[in-house]
């Protein structure tokens, strides 16, 4: 037995743990149900039925495999490694939120649910929601902190267009961690009929886990893809982090190759020492909305409001497998500003003719950092998570354009 | 005998909840003691109090917006202990203020502040390790929740380690939102008692004094919160009156059936 190699691949454990981290820490009200969750995604993944229709609507509705870019001109403008983009901003509804929202509608399905909730921040996950809510027919209830539905117009429209209820949240800072909030108590109420379709991989096992899997997609494609292009794996992976579902759905198929090194990029905001959202480099350890991870609070263990100007990554925790993974030191993690971001904004719009999302923007600000330090025969494969088009307007109030 | 348990074999006893640092609090648990409450919990306020209705919610906001810290809160526990040496205190709150410190840390608090027992909303007997083991080794009471989606199956798990008494959650949801049929509540109660000799009192939704009475003939105790929370945010430091005179009603009704 002793031959059984080691793996970063195994986790969560039987309880939902991936080392000291994640858990269920849930109202008594919840607990049934996120046990029999957990019961219902082991038969689903041992279902071929099940993961047949997965892949089916990955193809033919959100457009999968996303391609795997080489970026010629990034790559010349930073001179060091070659910088190649996996396009999940191509899915349909223009992030990779929508791969995990598939995933955990056919679960509702599956449960006899007949009513979805969720909450968002930017309004993202709000719409892939949404979006496969209009899909199979099931009646679908959005929360969004109010100051959240004051900056995301487009996307409140959109959800709404979509058939979904868009409930504006008037609780603490009004922004996603009191969506989420708000979402757990109608979940609470409504526990016998209703899905909650949770946005990135945290909350509660098996929540991280079914998250990562499904989003596994990612890394799975860029994995085989680069293999297939350049006949070897990439040397760095790169991917920007909220939650952390896109970066764990591109590290996790390659975390067992030892020579692939991972960075994952926090938000942080106005800088690490003012408002910020890098929860790993700025937070530590507690409980909250279901799990064990870093989080920003302060000493009594109050939580704090976090700061990006990338909405999708404003909030103050992040996904327990990340806390792990950083624990251990299998993925690095550092952070990138506001400005940094803007400026990768920018520089991806003329160098490529792609109009990234502030999210992504994050990423391509900290490959700017590493890739002139790394030899030109080596390969960075960083996430394009999501495009541009929601956050043009955040950019120009920015940049001092009026639209 | 334990304060708590000797509290609850007088007979139907009422627990009442308001929200520590919100308002003069000792001086609205001195008007709970007065009006007749037998057991007090005084919630810890937490940012995040996702088991919370409005009217909580709102009393956290207020508590932490005038600066209220864990240190305050043991604070108030002590003095409260120290003025009324017989009448069980009880924290009520979430896990992050609670285990942030540790887990050791926090039990040994309790104790100097002569607190005799703790509820965690959002520790469930699966993550006892967190936090009951801590309590259990200080002889501090881990008092646990069951709610109407607590099947027979789970019971046993929700009463290994409990103790002090069971926190029935009448309805599946949130603090002072609707109460459930007296009916439901009578099968769930009986159910339970099957499976413990633990008193259960029965909270959420409890708001008046007839809705109490009839809960009183049924259940160890009775848990109100919101009604009572919602008199601190209306008359803010003038809340003890109004708050003496609700506490009053309520415990004559919950005595009315010892």
């Amino acid at each position: 037995m002793n031959d059984i190699p080691n793996t970063f691949r195994n986790q969560p454990d039987e309880r939902g743990h991936f080392g000291q981290f994640g858990g269920r820490y849930v109202a008594e009200t919840l607990m049934p149900l996120v046990l029999e969750l957990e019961k219902e995604y082991r038969r689903a993944k041992a279902d071929p039925a099940f993961q047949a229709e997965f892949d089916d609507l990955l193809e033919h509705y959100v457009g999968r495999p996303s391609p795997l870019y080489f970026a010629p001109r990034l790559t010349a403008e930073f001179g060091g490694a070659q910088v190649w983009f996996k396009r999940d901003e191509l899915n349909h509804t223009g992030a990779h939120k929508i791969n995990n929202c598939i995933g955990q509608i056919l679960l509702a399905i599956r449960m006899g649910k007949t009513r979805i909730i969720a909450e968002t921040g930017a309004g993202q996950h709000g719409v892939a929601t949404a979006t496969v809510c209009a899909r199979f027919g099931l009646p679908c209830v959005i929360y969004m902190g109010a100051t959240d539905v004051a900056r995301q117009q487009p996307n409140v429209f959109r959800m709404k267009l979509l058939g979904a209820e868009v409930i504006p949240v008037t609780s603490g800072a009004k922004t996603l961690k009191d969506a989420m909030n708000e979402a757990l108590r109608d979940w609470v109420a409504n526990v016998h009929d209703t899905f909650y379709i949770i946005g990135t991989a945290a909350g509660p096992h098996p929540y991280p886990e079914l998250v990562r899997d499904f989003q596994s997609v990612i890394g799975k494609e860029a994995r085989a893809q680069m293999l297939e292009r350049t006949g070897r794996l990439p040397d760095l992976l790169v991917a920007a982090i909220g939650g952390g579902s896109n970066a764990i759905g591109l590290f996790h198929p390659f975390l067992d190759d030892p020579d692939v090194r991972m960075l994952g990029v926090e938000a942080a905001g106005h800088g690490l020492d003012k408002q910020h959202a890098a929860s790993l480099a700025g937070g530590r350890p507690g409980i909250l909305h279901g799990n064990k991870t870093y989080l920003l609070q302060d000493e009594d263990g109050q939580i704090a409001e976090a700061h990006s100007i990338s909405a999708g990554l404003d909030y103050p925790g992040i996904g327990p497998e990340h806390s792990w993974l950083k624990e251990i030191g299998r993925v690095e993690y550092t952070s990138v500003t506001d400005d940094e971001a803007l400026s990768a904004f920018q520089l991806l719009c003329r160098t490529e003719g792609i109009i990234p999302a502030l999210e992504p923007s994050h990423a391509i600000a900290a490959v700017a950092k590493v890739a002139p330090t790394m030899p030109k025969d080596s390969i960075i494969c960083a996430n394009l998570c999501g495009r541009g088009d929601k956050d043009i307007f955040t950019v120009a109030e920015h940049l001092g354009v009026a639209i | 005998m334990t304060r708590l348990s000797s509290a609850f074999s007088r007979g139907p006893s009422l627990v009442c909840f308001i929200t520590a640092g919100d308002g003069d609090t000792a001086a609205n648990l001195g008007a709970l003691v007065e009006g007749g409450a037998d057991v007090i919990e005084l919630g810890m306020p937490f940012t995040d109090p996702m088991a919370d209705g409005p009217a909580i919610q709102k009393a956290n906001l207020r508590s932490l917006g005038a600066g209220t810290t864990t240190a305050d809160i043991f604070s108030m526990a002590a003095a409260f202990r120290a003025r009324h040496p017989q009448v069980p205190l009880v924290l009520m709150g979430y896990a992050n203020p609670m285990t942030i410190r540790g887990a050791d840390w926090f039990a040994a608090q309790c104790v100097k502040a002569g607190v005799d027992g703790v509820i965690c909303v959002d520790i469930p007997p699966e993550e006892d390790p967190e936090l009951g083991p801590a309590l259990r080794g200080a002889g501090v009471a881990l008092i646990r929740l069951a709610t109407p989606t607590t099947d027979a199956a789970r019971l046993p798990a929700v009463l290994d380690g409990s103790s002090g008494f069971l926190y029935y959650v009448s309805v599946a949801g949130i603090t002072g939102m609707q109460q459930a049929a007296i009916g439901t509540i009578d099968a769930n109660v009986s159910r339970i008692k099957q499976s413990t000799d633990l008193p259960i009192a029965v909270g959420f939704g409890v708001r008046t004094p007839e809705q109490a009475a009839e809960i009183a003939k049924l259940a160890d105790g009775v848990v109100v919160g919101s009604a009572l929370v919602e008199l601190v945010g209306e008359h803010g430091k003038a809340a003890p009156g109004p708050l003496r005179d609700l506490t009053k009603a309520l415990a004559d009704a919950v005595h009315g059936a010892r």
